[in-house]
């Protein structure tokens, strides 16, 4: 099966801007045009029952939306909030119909243009992570960055 | 000033039509939705002109007639009824009733501002 | 407000027409001889067609005008009202909005094989010694009608003498003499005398009289038309002369004729609203709002509006007076509460409107099947959410027609069984705390139990040895899977979509449930939520979360006794004024990490005939709240109805406490569980 560089195939060919984080000790890369905005942690409403990815709410300028951590999906280990802790809110297509969502970011870090030829395939095994969560990896000032493929995420935790 | 006009009639597409071209013509238009309705806003405020069609419920458009030719303050106030019978029976019945003057539905806006603007005298 | 606004607001009003109508029809139905019903659909008829020629729905007013015409010889006792003029009339009321959803593509064979039997119906009905009259079928004309000598005036150049005398009554009837001189001397008018040789003497004079006449001069260009449409109101009541000045013998004529009314001059062009008649129709999403209820609205608006300013006026001040402050913001704490409460009853329709439409359906089914169905409704006045209402009535009509053709048995088959012929299907509506519980009942032969559980075994739904409760026996009618095949006649047939039913009334956050006898009837209970909107909510802490109860759920709170709370089983009874009454441990369900307060609450929540008491540990007060909805990712958390934005701005979850006990009575094992119990 062909790796879907979501976060960069859609845009322009070349490259596409996207906005880096921390989580875990990892740099993670996300499609900036699908960042709502990024907010200080609000509040967060625990949703009994839910499973432990997506059990938050928060009140997002009236709205309620599902507050999700990437911690479970990437199995890392769970970490306090802190002054750089930021709650990243999207707007994703998942399965057709925009779903918007917050993240936890331990820390916001980046905004730029990612080039596409930078951007290569997940390794099949020496990978700690489900490799389908991975939409590409790319490599920025000789680390790693994960490319997570976010509508594949939440399509993993969408109720049937 | 501003002639005030009141429009009674059950259909309220009719009283919506009727306003639209009344106050597109400069009138100002007030509404009631049958005869008891317009008797009342009747007494309340004195119009200029009372527009209004006979076949109503609760009360119809004669009886609404001849309870306001009946008191006082009404006397002189122009009463135009709308119909949809060409009959004459109808006609005599109205405007012995006390009514100024008719319209045949259908009717376009400029008719209706015809109408108004001959028993309002402006 | 354009042409098109008028359009679309008689398609509205024209859609109440027709079901007022409808209506008036079927109680005719009941009663023959009932002139007030007559009356009722006469009504309707005519408004529909004066209002459809009004918009250019020129073939849905002839098409009207016809019926009209028809049903007005049962009103003026000239022909009688029977079964069959109804069954004529209501298929007319169909074809009438055929022509109102689209002219064009209304076929018109049908409309006239309608007129055809309507002009049959009413000649059989004929009462014989009654003057059958003549026809009015002017109404819908347009004629311009033009004296026949209008043109030879027109042409002549002798100018005109116009002698007029007003009725006497004329000025109190709103004629003013004054304007109609005007409209002369917009004419032309060259001389205009007052004559008052007929003036009574000053004792005899009443004031309020129009005792002058006038003698008038008009140039020769002016047609006899023009100057005899100044007097058309008073036309037939006034004394009036006109003629040629010279001695042109011929044209001297005394205008007596009654003159064709304006509307008829004109024109007689294209109505407004005309072009967009053929427009696509769009179902409206209009709610129909009383006018003292949006006047209300605008009250409280206007209040704070005032309230706001107050606020601005304070914020510039250096130095806040706190007491003006707390005044300003417990008038701004009023206004909201109003503003929503008023808000939200503009979303709440009365389900009347949605029975009405199921008496028609009945009567067809009755027709159709050869079965003689007595329909009746019950709490009409009921009021839910427009949304329900909208999304409940497929459902609805899907339930009937079920019991119209599966649930009741033939007249013969009724007899045979020791009931009477005519079978009943019973509607109704009733509100019992957070919910509106909407019922199908009929009488008919009721649910064979032995036929659902063989044909669920067939259908591979459940295995041959599963033990199941007479519930859950009947829910199995509502799977997906039951009823996919070929109807099977002699089983009752309901199954045929009841699994779309059951989806629609859960989309809603409702609940279905069936009560069956065999031999005696079938009842299906819609329970739905009173509004999707606003509610008004106590605001509970459990652990560190803090939910809302829909307040309409609660009953009363309690303090927990001391002996209770040490207790650790998930489900306990509690003797509440001798009645025993389960409690669940919200702690537990919600899984809360922190330990529970010491001295915990209970607050008693009912759902249909369940009594449950819920643990909390704290009750922090009451609140109106407004819902939001969950995202699709929560949509499994069905114990919740929603999510709410409290004061301080966290989000509070919304209890949905029928959820919530269905899934709390949902045992490993339902035997005899507490919940149903109480139910059978």
């Amino acid at each position: 099966m062909t790796a879907n560089i979501s976060a960069a195939a859609d845009a322009k060919p070349a490259a596409s801007r996207v906005l880096t984080f921390d989580l875990g000790g990892e740099i993670f890369a996300i499609r900036a045009e699908s960042v709502r905005e990024i907010l200080e942690v609000p509040p967060v409403t625990r949703v009994p029952g839910a499973p432990e990815f997506h059990n938050g709410l928060i009140n997002v300028r009236g709205a309620v939306v599902p507050l999700a951590n990437l911690r479970f999906p990437f199995e890392m280990p769970e970490q306090a909030c802190d002054e750089d802790t930021r709650v990243i809110v999207l707007e994703e297509m998942v399965d057709d119909s925009p779903e918007i969502i917050a993240i936890f970011a331990d820390k916001v870090t980046d905004v730029y243009e990612m080039e596409m030829e930078n951007i290569h395939q997940p390794p099949g095994i020496g990978m700690q992570w489900r490799p389908e969560f991975i939409s590409g990896i790319g490599r920025k000032s000789g680390r790693f960055v994960i490319v997570p493929d976010m509508t594949r995420i939440f399509r993993e935790y969408l109720p049937r | 000033m501003t002639a005030s006009i009141l429009t009674v009639d059950d259909s309220p597409s009719l009283r919506m039509a009727v306003r639209a071209a009344l106050t597109g013509a400069g009138y100002s238009v007030a509404e009631a939705a049958d005869g008891i309705e317009g008797l009342s806003k009747a007494a309340a405020t004195r119009f200029d002109l009372i527009i209004t069609d006979l076949n109503m419920p609760n009360m119809d458009g004669l009886t609404m007639i001849r309870e306001l030719r009946r008191s006082p303050g009404q006397a002189g106030v122009p009463i135009v009824f709308l119909t949809t019978e060409s009959d004459d029976s109808v006609k005599m019945e109205a405007k012995s009733a006390g009514a100024t003057g008719w319209l045949v539905k259908p009717f376009n806006a400029d008719q209706l501002v015809r109408v108004a603007k001959k028993v309002l005298g402006r | 407000m354009s042409a098109n606004d008028s359009v679309a607001a008689f398609r509205s009003e024209a859609a109440d027409l027709l079901e007022q109508i409808e209506q008036g029809l079927l109680d005719l139905g009941q009663s023959l001889d009932d002139r007030a019903l007559v009356d009722t659909v006469f009504r309707g008829l005519h408004t529909l067609k004066g209002s459809g020629a009004m918009f250019g729905f020129d073939a849905l007013a002839e098409f009207t005008h016809h019926c009209e015409s028809a049903f007005d010889k049962v009103r003026k006792g000239r022909a009688v009202a029977t079964h069959d003029l109804i069954k004529t009339i209501l298929s007319a009321k169909d074809h009438m909005q055929a022509l109102i959803d689209d002219a064009a593509t209304a076929p018109r064979e049908t409309g006239d094989a309608i007129l055809e039997a309507l002009r049959l119906a009413v000649i059989d009905s004929a009462i014989p010694d009654a003057d059958a009259g003549h026809d009015q079928n002017a109404a819908i004309a347009r004629d311009v009608s033009v004296a026949p000598d209008a043109l030879a005036e027109a042409i002549s150049d002798a100018g005109w003498i116009l002698r007029f005398r007003l009725p006497p009554t004329c000025m109190i009837n709103g004629t003013n003499p004054l304007a109609l001189l005007a409209e002369l001397r917009d004419l032309g008018a060259t001389s205009i005398h007052a004559l008052s040789d007929r003036l009574p003497s000053l004792a005899d004079l009443v004031p309020t009289e129009c005792q002058l006449s006038w003698e008038v001069e008009l140039p020769s260009d002016v047609t006899r038309d023009l100057i005899e449409d100044v007097f058309i109101f008073v036309m037939d009541d006034m004394e009036m002369t006109l003629e040629r000045h010279a001695a042109d013998a011929g044209a001297t004529t005394a205008s007596t004729q009654p003159v064709a009314p304006i509307a008829a001059a004109g024109d007689g062009g294209a109505s407004p609203g005309k072009a967009s008649a053929s427009n696509v129709i769009k179902r409206d999403e209009s709610v129909r709002v009383p006018a003292e209820r949006l006047d209300e609205l605008m009250n409280r608006v206007g209040e704070l509006v005032i309230a706001q300013s107050r606020l601005a006026q304070l914020a510039h001040q250096g130095s806040v007076d706190e007491i003006v402050l707390r005044e300003i913001s417990e008038e701004i704490e009023r206004l909201s509460s109003e503003l929503r409460d008023t808000t939200m009853v503009l979303r709440m329709m009365p389900v009347g409107n949605l029975f009405g439409r199921f008496r028609r359906l009945v009567h067809d089914l009755s027709a159709e099947t050869g079965k003689t169905i007595e329909f009746a409704t019950e709490g009409e006045a009921t009021e839910v959410d427009k949304t329900v209402i909208e999304r409940i009535a497929d459902p609805l009509v899907h339930l009937i027609r079920n019991s119209c053709d599966h649930g009741l048995e033939t007249p013969e088959a009724r007899r045979a069984a020791g009931k009477s012929p005519g079978g009943q299907i019973t509607v109704s509506a009733h509100q019992t705390g957070s919910e509106v519980v909407i019922t199908v009942a009929d009488d008919g032969r009721g649910i064979n139990r032995e036929a659902v559980r063989a044909k669920a075994e067939a259908q591979g739904l459940i295995a041959p040895e599963t033990s199941l409760d007479d519930n859950e026996l009947l829910q199995l009618i509502f799977h997906p899977g039951f009823s996919t095949a070929a109807q099977v006649t002699n089983l009752s047939g309901r199954g045929v979509g009841m699994d779309v039913v059951k989806k629609t009334v859960e989309s809603l956050r409702g609940t279905i449930r069936m009560e069956s006898v065999q031999g005696s009837g079938t009842q299906i209970m819609l329970h739905l939520p009173l509004t999707l909107a606003i509610i008004e909510c106590m605001l509970v802490r459990v652990g560190a979360g803090r939910y809302a109860i829909p307040l309409s759920a609660v009953e009363e709170c309690l303090q927990l006794p001391a002996g209770e709370a040490e207790s650790t089983s998930g489900r306990s009874f509690l003797d509440v004024r001798s009645e025993l009454v389960p409690f669940l441990r919200m702690n537990e369900i919600f899984q809360s990490d922190r330990p529970t307060d010491l001295h915990q609450k209970v607050v008693i929540v009912r759902s249909g005939a369940q009594r449950v008491g819920l643990v909390v540990d704290q009750i922090i007060g009451n609140a109106q709240t407004v819902i939001k909805p969950l995202s699709r990712f929560h949509a499994s958390a069905q114990s919740f109805a929603g999510a709410t934005i409290l004061g301080d701005g966290a989000v509070a979850l919304i209890l949905d406490v029928v959820q919530l006990l269905s899934s709390a009575s949902l045992p490993p094992r339902p035997s005899s569980d507490w919940a149903l119990g109480e139910a059978a």
